[in-house]
């Protein structure tokens, strides 16, 4: 066990050398930047299977760092959802950085990108690993940070803009989350994770916890785009390159948002029915009124981006439930958002590459001179609206399902509304951009280059096949792990105290 | 009690600096002063009366010693908000470039 677990700080040392090596003797050659970026991503990522394989043989694995002894030094666990998170997470990275290599090519400082998009890598698995309070913090902080230059890489007038909001709501939001570390830790004077579940276990609730939790809520809020919080999102995400779209739509919210909520909310604080109604209330809030400011626009991304506060809204929903059909549901609407929500931005990146609009008015039969986009943003699009084969459909059905069954009955009403809503918006972007007539100013667009078109199909793939993740001998592996880790709740402090 | 109340003051100061001020300057400000007041929440958590430094050396006894782990959090908070603040201010210079005014009011091309 002891060799096993020396693979878990790799998940933050590996990106972090990769993101230095790339800083440092990239500048001249952009070919090194591109296989720096590839070598690492592709290293995570097959890492992150070997994860899920560990995690499936000795359910929890821990990492001391500096050999300090539990409660004192800082801890690295990995349980179900740890490995989920890390697959999720590099999946989308890989595909994303190799989608790069033909799309930044418009861009100069190539070596910067990478190293910027790496260093969020390193970011969000940190956060991701890490066992302990101030140490999530910090990780997160790394990754906020990076990504607040990604927005504004292309520094023009709206990219600064966007940058500018994004990283003033941002650093607000981190500073709740200070505040309540701060106050959490004047109340147990411990700051690991687990030591600090059974401790607030034994004190019991008290106003301190509530007003803990309203101030993670808030902070965990801003950064995951729920509706009170959400004001950031539409002008960040469609104003960053398109990679970066992706990544922070695909994954940087749901990492520092969602993962962080849940960890806090169900492994430290323990969920009660005030924070859990709180939950399921917010995320049918921002999963409606995501879906009614997404209808009326037709900036392409911007568009896709108040889809993203939507979805959040159902994986929100989904774990508020609570019951462990809603987590299993919230989750992996969690797995599938972060796969076909990067599709489509990916998508509108190559209508961009190659048309060099957003507009959806401007475009117009883009199917016939660009098949592998228009095939892929096909596939994307029906697998958010949630039509049978495809992988969201199975999501939203089982946190729909599990809403029933909680008796939640306006919540599964809202729930189908938002996704009839969904369905309607998106066919009025495949109609706009993709079928009907060819434009006459678009006779002359070609199809975007190879390394955009393989993680693009790549993608669609996982879109179509991402539905048998449900089927119980798949899921054992993966999904209900994930689940279990969060529904243990409290008992986690108890695993990992044990654990040594 | 009143140390914590003037810090709880402080860090409402910031907040109101953020949300009301129209100059992306201020607003910087704004956030640095929150970033003060979060910090100084954490020495006076670690704050004992009467608390001496947290030096151990073998022939003194230490009754009664100040909590040495916040003021090691605080040098990592201070690090970070100083990475954040020269960002936002490295935006901000980029923005008075393109727009030639730090007022936000004027600076609304995203919307919708």
């Amino acid at each position: 066990m002891i060799e096993t677990s020396q693979i878990i700080p790799l998940f933050v040392a590996i990106p972090l050398g990769g993101a230095f090596l790339t800083s440092l003797i990239s500048k001249k050659a952009d070919w090194l930047a591109d296989l720096l970026g590839i070598i690492t991503t592709l290293a995570m990522f097959i890492l992150s299977l070997v994860a899920v394989r560990l995690v499936y043989i000795y359910d929890i694995l821990m990492y001391e760092m500096g050999s300090w002894k539990l409660p004192i030094g800082i801890v690295m666990v990995m349980d179900g959802l740890t490995s989920f998170m890390l697959v999720t997470v590099n999946l989308v990275a890989l595909l994303v950085a190799c989608y790069s290599i033909s799309y930044m090519k418009k861009f100069t400082a190539k070596w910067s990108f990478y190293t910027l998009f790496l260093l969020m890598v390193a970011g969000m698995n940190g956060v991701i690993v890490t066992g302990d309070l101030f140490n999530l913090f910090v990780f997160l902080e790394i990754a906020a940070v990076a990504s607040y230059a990604l927005v504004a890489f292309g520094t023009e007038k709206h990219e600064l803009e966007a940058a500018f909001k994004y990283a003033v709501m941002g650093s607000v939001g981190s500073l709740f989350i200070l505040l309540g570390i701060a106050i959490l830790y004047a109340h147990t004077s411990t700051l690991n994770m687990a030591d600090m579940g059974n401790i607030l276990r034994e004190k019991g609730a008290s106003n301190i916890t509530i007003l803990v939790s309203v101030l993670f809520l808030m902070g965990f809020g801003f950064k995951s785009a729920l509706v009170p919080f959400h004001a950031w999102l539409p002008d960040a995400h469609p104003s960053a390159p398109a990679p970066i779209s992706a990544m922070l739509s695909g994954v940087l919210i749901k990492s520092l948002g969602i993962y962080a909520l849940c960890r806090v909310v169900f492994n430290i604080m323990g969920v009660t029915p005030a924070i859990s109604n709180i939950l399921m209330f917010l995320g049918a809030l921002s999963m409606v009124i995501g879906v009614f400011l997404a209808i009326g626009q037709w900036d392409f991304k911007r568009l896709l981006a108040y889809h993203s506060i939507s979805q959040i809204g159902y994986v929100i929903l989904g774990i508020g439930i609570g019951t462990p059909l809603g987590i299993l549901g919230g989750l992996f609407h969690l797995f599938n958002h972060s796969i076909f929500k990067s599709l489509l931005f990916l998508n509108s990146g190559a209508v961009e590459y190659s048309t060099g609009t957003r507009d959806l008015k401007e475009m117009g039969g883009l199917s016939s001179k660009m098949p592998v986009t228009g095939s892929t943003s096909f596939i994307a699009s029906m697998s958010i609206a949630g039509i049978p084969p495809f992988n969201g459909f199975w999501s939203k059905l089982i946190i729909i399902i599990a809403a029933v069954e909680a008796g939640h009955y306006w919540y599964a009403f809202w729930a189908v509304l938002a996704s009839i809503l969904t369905l309607a918006s998106f066919t009025k972007v495949m109609k706009y951009a993709f079928l009907g007539k060819l434009g006459e100013k678009w006779n002359q667009i070609r199809e975007v280059p190879g390394f955009m078109q393989v993680s693009m199909l790549l993608l669609a793939l996982i879109c179509l096949v991402g539905g048998l993740l449900v089927l119980p001998t798949i899921s054992n592996i993966f999904l209900q792990k994930a689940s279990d880790s969060l529904l243990q709740g409290l008992d986690y402090a108890t695993t990992i105290l044990n654990g040594m | 009690m009143i140390p914590y109340l003037l810090c709880l003051i402080l860090f409402c100061e910031g907040l109101y600096c953020v949300l009301r001020k129209k100059n992306l300057i201020k607003i910087i400000v704004g956030i640095m002063i929150m970033d003060y007041a979060v910090n100084l929440f954490f020495i006076l958590i670690a704050y004992k009366i009467n608390g001496r430094a947290p030096i151990l050396s073998p022939d003194t006894d230490i009754m009664n010693m100040v909590d040495p782990l916040p003021h090691a959090l605080v040098l990592t908070s201070i690090v970070i908000g100083l990475a954040t603040t020269a960002l936002l201010i490295a935006i901000a210079i980029r923005i008075y470039q393109k727009y030639g005014t730090f007022d936000i009011t004027k600076i609304k091309e995203l919307k919708g």
